[in-house]
């Protein structure tokens, strides 16, 4: 009966198992209900200021060009900086791996296109350890952002990346997360950051201008500074609702996969002990008869 | 009747108010700002303080911001509230930190960006993934 004892505790550690993911998927389907919410709650903000600034872009061409707007078109560009937003933690899936490989694959694309200078933020731990390891250029960084991101805690590694821009060392800013379409399905997507392109902004219904107080470069300063930010948040919390969708996806799963684990094992144990009771029973009736016989 | 204006008070990370109101004064970064219906297109940073809004019943509504942008058309008040309290020297602060964190942990790596690692480290990743999906069909 050696045998049926080990499977016994197999079984009995495989249950234990089955508690922790079951617990986690749990905790993962309220997080993301509030991930969501948070998600919908940044929208009408993101909303004003692109409409703020879709009013900019067209009204103050000739009285100020900011440096975050297209210098010239089409040129090769040399420098990238790239904002990776991962999790901070893994048992979500493939949702780090998806985001990376894609990021990988971009910069490597960018590198034979003649990139020379490739520089990362990483938003989150995972990205942070993959792109240490193997090597990138992290100029900033952030991790353990919690389950409700605050754009306080963005400001500064979001800033090191503007001010390099904004100093002209590198050309172009994208941003990699992991987009939020639903429940079942999440994708990762680099979008363009900097230079602002007018389309993306939008263009304005009609032609007017505002008053500025104190005048419009400060005002248009703070403004785009705040813009590029919001993108980002955005971007952080749509990452945070597919991290919990994701994790809630892969807890269902490791669940159901305990399940049929104990299942198989339950059955090979009920064998065993089968095996077992009817060898005793023949050792039993096989005495009974040379005793009697 | 009098007349109206709409107003939105909205931070990056929650809307805080949304709605009609006869009268609203701002903490304008040049002085305190009062503002009727039909105002003047305006745009302007505001200082930490009290938005005051006088709504169309009478009743008053204070919202506390730490500071950020105010636009101004002549049927809309739109509050772009900042949800941290700002300043160009905390901002320089926070980047400088986060610059240090990135350049200590970048002590002990890879001399030069290694593709081939990192695509073999993702490849194994998503291998294990798949057989894991594989497995679960199979278990179906």
């Amino acid at each position: 009966m050696a045998g049926s004892q080990e499977i016994r505790s197999k079984i009995k550690s495989v249950q234990n198992t089955r508690k922790i993911t079951k617990a986690m998927q749990m905790v993962a389907a309220s997080k993301m209900r509030k991930a969501q919410d948070r998600m919908r709650a940044a929208r009408p903000y993101a909303e004003k200021i692109r409409r703020l600034a879709a009013n900019l872009s067209q009204a103050n061409v000739t009285e100020y060009r900011h440096a975050f707007l297209a210098r010239t078109k089409a040129e090769v560009i040399k420098r990238v900086g790239l904002i990776v937003v991962t999790t901070d933690k893994g048992l979500c899936g493939g949702l780090n791996t998806n985001i990376l490989r894609l990021a990988l694959a971009t910069m490597r694309q960018w590198e034979s296109d003649g990139a020379t200078d490739i520089r990362v933020t990483c938003i989150g731990g995972k990205g942070l350890g993959f792109m240490q390891r193997m090597g990138a250029n992290v100029i900033s960084q952030i991790t353990g952002l919690g389950d409700a991101p605050h754009v306080e805690k963005l400001v500064g590694p979001i800033k090191v990346m503007i001010d390099a821009f904004r100093a002209g060392e590198l050309d172009a800013v994208h941003i990699a997360y992991t987009r939020f379409i639903n429940t079942m399905k999440q994708e990762p997507v680099i979008e363009p950051l900097l230079p602002l392109s007018g389309e993306r902004m939008g263009t304005p219904e009609r032609d007017w201008d505002y008053l500025y107080e104190p005048d419009a470069q400060t005002v248009i300063d703070e403004l785009l500074v705040r813009y590029i930010e919001t993108l980002i948040y955005q971007g952080v919390a749509e990452n945070l609702a597919s991290e919990q969708s994701a994790r809630m996806v892969a807890m269902k799963a490791a669940t159901d996969n305990a399940g049929s684990v104990i299942k198989e094992l339950q059955l090979v144990y009920n064998k065993a002990r089968q095996a077992a009771i009817t060898t005793e029973i023949s050792e039993i009736v096989g005495g009974a008869a040379a005793i009697t016989g | 009747m009098a007349m109206t204006i709409h107003v939105d008070v909205v931070s990056a990370e929650e809307s805080i108010f949304s709605g009609l109101a006869e009268f609203v004064v701002l903490p304008g970064e040049a002085g305190e700002l009062g503002i009727l219906p039909g105002h003047m297109p305006l745009m302007t940073r505001i200082k930490p303080g009290a938005v005051r809004i006088k709504r169309q019943d009478g009743t008053e509504e204070l919202i506390f911001v730490a500071s950020g942008l105010l636009e101004v058309q002549p049927g809309l008040i739109t509050v772009l509230a900042d949800t941290a309290i700002r300043g160009h020297d905390l901002d320089e602060a926070k980047a400088l930190e986060s610059r240090k964190a990135a350049a200590e942990a970048m002590t002990n790596r890879a001399s030069a960006m290694d593709y081939g690692r990192a695509q073999a480290e993702l490849a194994e990743a998503a291998a294990q993934l798949a057989a894991i999906d594989r497995l679960r069909k199979r278990r179906h």
